[in-house]
């Protein structure tokens, strides 16, 4: 489904602030998969994430969806950005928001009503199409942004660190929803997160990226029992495990005294 | 409704009646009372057959027609280029100075050279005032499309919007509290130039006939037109402004909220 091959981003080559982003990033991602990037903050999560979206052209390496090499966005890939205040337009009522990507399927205005609509109710917000984002809560307008990206109907969603900005238990519930909507719709999912528990919480695997230059230090399979719950789930010795493990991989690229 | 209203206008009537008291007490021919401006509007522009006498149409139209044109045609053009300037980086190095320039030059000093140019006719009216208030739409335009967010503009291009669309729906309504701002300022300008630009070489308008007021020393002829191009200012500015709020509804909104 999606494959990286050798993937290395250099912002600014040759000049002063010549900063290595990624470096020789080789990962792939199944069909159906739901794979969860962490790593440092700052260590290049987003420039992968935007390298994938085909937002900005990596300096070598390669990325390829369904067998396709990315030069832009593939048209079968959605994008959740974490910072959703900019990334819904407050000029638009929220149903309008999320079909407004739709003009591209050659729906008319009446199947965009609908599937925006289908979208809406799926993540719990039937009742919100007339109002405007700004009327809804932070999680709420998340939860628009992650409707308008399932009417599109992508079969690769990217979402990039999108519970980063709401509170603890709006972010629990958001991280249920992603993985009841993943049962709906068959797509692969890229969920880039900086938070270990999260990682182990809603992936079925989860990468590790070292700091910057990033390249990929951990790939750990998360055999965890279905449906996964936010009590119980987080109890599973398992779970215990592999955010220890997680945790260790992150930190220990961080600070390479420890293993001396 | 009625307490409100009476609350926001009850000093219109004082003022009117301290003004027709002094007036009759100063007895100066230069400060005629509102009663005689009312009786003088009456007996010269609204005693029509229907309504408005013949010379009212023949005054007013011209004007109105010279204001509300010029104020599209400058909206226009100022708004295409503006973020036409605004989105192609290239295009700005290139038209700044130009701009910087242009908004620098006083408008009704281009009267005279527009005479000139057109010699007289509606034309002149038009480019003069069109060159006067261009220049803050064409200024916030270009800041508003230059300063869109750049998330924005990169979740219409993973989400495949096509360009009509983009620039419709999303850079347009983007840059547009901007563009309102400009646009607030170009509506009291385009009037001030009206009147400036059919004072000289004018053969109609509420200025031509404040400008033969003004040769005949008919005092009250004067007052008349100061208080219509008060109404019409007013007018213009409220229908501006209403149509603002329902533009800009989500704006607001939202701002109270971050």
């Amino acid at each position: 489904m999606l494959e990286i091959d050798n993937l290395t981003h250099v912002y600014g080559p040759g000049s002063p602030n010549e900063h290595h982003a990624i470096d020789g990033l080789k990962l792939s991602v199944a069909a159906g998969e739901l794979l969860c990037v962490v790593g440092p903050s700052g260590c290049g999560k987003s420039t992968l994430l935007r390298s994938i979206a085909g937002l900005i052209k990596p300096t070598g390496g390669e990325i390829r969806v369904d067998g396709k090499l990315v030069r832009q966005t593939p048209d079968n890939l959605a994008v959740v950005f974490q910072d959703y205040s900019r990334s819904l337009f407050p000029w638009m009522s929220v149903a309008d928001n999320v079909a407004l990507p739709l003009r591209r399927r050659g729906m008319d205005k009446r199947q965009r009503r609908e599937a925006a609509q289908e979208a809406l109710e799926s993540v719990g917000l039937a009742e919100a199409g007339r109002k405007y984002p700004f009327q809804l809560s932070g999680g709420m307008q998340q939860r628009v942004a992650i409707a308008r990206a399932l009417a599109y109907r992508p079969s690769l969603m990217l979402m990039d660190e999108p519970f980063g900005s709401v509170d603890a238990q709006t972010r629990e519930d958001l991280e249920d929803l992603v993985l009841k909507v993943r049962g709906h719709h068959r797509m692969t999912i890229v969920l880039i997160t900086h938070d270990i528990d999260e990682s182990v919480y809603v992936g079925d695997r989860v990468v590790v990226l070292s700091k910057a230059p990033a390249h990929v230090v951990g790939d750990l399979k998360v055999d965890l029992p279905a449906p996964r719950d936010q009590i119980t789930t987080r109890e599973h010795p398992d779970f215990v495990r592999l955010r220890g493990e997680v945790g260790r991989l992150v930190r220990g690229v961080d600070a390479p005294a420890a293993t001396a | 409704m009625i307490r409100m209203l009476f609350r926001r206008l009850w000093l219109i009537p004082v003022v009117l009646a301290g003004w027709e008291w002094l007036a009759r007490a100063w007895a100066n021919p230069f400060l005629p009372p509102p009663t005689r401006i009312a009786s003088w509007m009456r007996e010269q522009w609204f005693s029509g057959p229907l309504l408005l006498t013949e010379q009212a149409v023949d005054n007013f139209v011209p004007s109105l027609v010279r204001v509300v044109g010029s104020w599209s045609a400058a909206v226009v053009i100022g708004i295409t280029l503006g973020v036409a300037i605004g989105r192609i980086g290239r295009l700005a190095d290139y038209v700044d100075p130009l701009v910087e320039f242009g908004r620098a030059v006083p408008p009704p000093a281009m009267l005279p050279v527009f005479l000139v140019l057109f010699t007289m006719g509606t034309q002149v009216q038009v480019a003069t005032i069109v060159f006067g208030i261009i220049w803050p739409i064409l200024l916030n335009s270009i800041d508003g499309a230059r300063g869109v967010d750049s998330m924005q503009i990169e979740t219409a291009t993973v989400f495949g919007v096509p360009a009509h669309l983009r620039l419709f729906r999303i850079i347009l309504p983007a840059a547009s509290p901007k563009i309102f701002a400009g646009l607030r300022l170009s509506v009291s300008l385009a009037l001030i130039l009206m009147v400036i630009s059919e004072l000289k070489g004018s053969t109609d308008g509420i200025g031509y006939l404040l400008s033969v007021a003004s040769n005949n020393a008919d005092m009250p002829g004067i007052w008349a037109g100061v208080v219509v191009l008060g109404v019409l200012g007013f007018a213009l500015n409220s229908l501006f402004l209403m149509i603002e709020r329902r533009m800009l509804g989500w704006h607001r909104g939202a701002r109270r909220t971050a």
